[in-house]
């Protein structure tokens, strides 16, 4: 088995809230992946709010978000277990992402170093 | 004469069970844990001059206050003798040691600090889990080998050796258990819930059918979990959501198992058999486990066991396969994603929950099978049977393959008379 980093992008700040039901939706394709025991890593929600995210550029010069320089920003990360970047992808294809907030998922193999 | 006779063959084990394990705990707490054989033959005995002296003078007003009496005299009569032992014989190497905690007290407060200390000694991370549980049924429940055995579905010599080897380990271990200090008590906390819980699901899935050892492997479970809750060090809110759970599945017990012994699937139960009190309870303990933000799989578990106890939601199911969405990612296991299958069918309908399912990679599970056999039963007969079958292959219990093979039966029948397309 691999590990392989999801990572999220969604492009509107108000995907960051999800309703009730999209929630509810989420957490149920979730614990599908941990369910078939593949979750390695329950992961983290990334806060894009003002005051929760700043960037750092060279010459000491910090800017609000991400948000000035890239449409879509990232929000969160996750890490799973499959045998190939081909199941990792059937896994991510499945998440209630797409038909809610039209963002996308970044799928990457995780290089383990001992 | 006849009629007291009657009742001290029934008062006597009785008593034994529940007063053996407090007594030994008391003098080991006393004599420290790399003595307990002493603290063990101490209480033997004293119930062994019970049993000759009530059955020669009748049952004293007080049985336990008899008890509690003899063994401090015999605690007393032993102390007595190691002290002329060391002084006179080993010359007095180490100078009256035992002399100034010559009395052994059994008092509420000590008898209940003994426990407490007693049941941390038990559930010791150096013994496995099984073993663990065995030596809590011997030493903290004052079961016999043979009802561990029988319990265990194994053979007596095989938990003998289990015990043995346990014992020496528990010997070994440098746990102290005349003080309780906070920061020991915490560090094993998880430990002691863990063994508890297992114990306690030893008893609710227990593969003996004999439903009075299962309701007391239960009952003792709880009662510890309970002792737990009486010291302010271990009254935390994981313990009191595994008290909730506890309460909660002791609820129904009575009904999950018809006259003749068979399982009684949960939507055919007899609601009225539920026991209301326990449930009280649960709700209760359930309210206390939820002070604070932990939230630990007892409090799900617990959450779980709450939504199947209370009268009919119309969300009922979405709310437990929400808990079950947050158990699966505390803790893999196949039972779980199952339960969570299940739990999936009850909210968002077979179809889906078939979906999920075939993705599990379970197909060497038996109650996979059963669990996929009642979800394509009514759309797809075909492989409901099929599914039926398999689990059948693979299942052990009698009962439990009676009531698949019935199961199958009624579906073929109902295939057979269904008018041809």
């Amino acid at each position: 088995m691999k590990e392989f980093a999801l990572i999220f992008r969604l492009k509107d700040m108000a995907h960051t809230k999800p309703s009730p039901e999209q929630l509810q939706e989420r957490m149920n394709w979730l614990a599908g992946i941990a369910a078939q025991n593949k979750l390695a890593d329950k992961g983290n929600t990334l806060l894009p709010a003002p005051g929760s995210a700043k960037t750092v550029h060279p010459g000491n010069i910090v800017t609000d978000g991400p948000y000035t320089e890239i449409k879509e920003f990232i929000s969160g990360y996750l890490v799973i277990r499959a045998e190939n970047i081909e199941e990792a992808v059937e896994i991510a294809r499945g998440n209630p992402i797409f038909k809610q907030a039209g963002g996308n998922i970044e799928v990457r193999e995780v290089l383990k170093r001992d | 004469m006849a009629k007291d006779q009657q009742l001290h063959k029934e008062l006597l084990p009785h008593l034994f069970r529940r007063e053996y394990a407090k007594m030994t705990a008391v003098l080991c707490r006393h004599f420290g844990l790399k003595h307990i054989e002493i603290a063990e033959d101490l209480a033997s005995d004293t119930f062994l001059k019970a049993a000759e002296n009530w059955a020669l003078n009748g049952i004293p007003a007080n049985p336990e206050a008899w008890l509690y009496t003899v063994a401090k005299n015999k605690a007393r009569d032993y102390f007595k003798h190691i002290t002329v032992f060391e002084k006179q014989v080993q010359n007095a190497i180490k100078p009256n040691e035992y002399q100034d905690e010559c009395d052994v007290e059994f008092s509420l407060q000590n008898i209940s600090d003994s426990q407490l200390a007693m049941i941390f000694a038990v559930c010791n991370p150096a013994n496995s889990a099984e073993a663990q549980i065995c030596l809590a049924l011997q030493v903290l429940c004052g079961f016999s080998i043979e009802e561990i055995a029988h319990a265990f579905l194994s053979r007596p010599e095989t938990i003998k050796k289990r015990l043995y080897r346990a014992r020496s380990n528990l010997r070994n271990d440098h746990f102290r258990i005349q003080t309780l200090s906070e920061s020991q008590l915490k560090a094993r906390l998880h430990t002691v819930l863990k063994t508890l819980y297992l114990l306690f699901n030893e008893g609710y899935f227990s593969a003996t059918h004999s439903q009075p050892i299962r309701k007391e492997l239960c009952s003792e479970a709880l009662g510890l979990t309970l002792v737990l809750t009486r010291n302010i060090h271990t009254n935390t809110p994981q313990t009191n959501a595994l008290l909730a759970l506890m309460c909660f599945q002791s609820s129904r017990l009575d009904a999950r198992t018809n006259a003749q012994g068979e399982a009684v699937l949960f939507e055919e139960q007899d609601k009225a058999m539920w026991d209301k009190t326990l449930i009280e309870k649960g709700n209760y303990y359930l309210v206390e486990a939820c002070q604070g933000n932990e939230i630990s799989k007892y409090h799900l578990e617990a959450g779980i066991a709450y939504w199947h106890t209370t009268p009919a939601d119309q969300n009922k199911w979405q709310h437990i396969l929400d808990l079950y969405n947050q158990l699966i990612r505390i803790e893999y296991s196949p039972v779980t994603a199952l339960n969570r299958i299940f739990a999936l069918a009850g909210a968002e309908g077979h179809e889906k929950a078939i979906r999920e399912a075939e993705t599990l990679n379970l197909s060497g599970n038996t109650y996979y099978h059963q669990l996929l056999g009642y979800l394509y039963t009514g759309t797809d007969t075909d492989k409901a049977i099929a599914h039926y079958r398999l689990a059948m292959a693979g299942i052990k219990s009698e009962a439990g393959k009676q009531s698949l093979a019935k199961e199958t039966e009624r579906l073929i029948q109902n295939k057979n008379n269904a008018p041809k397309a």
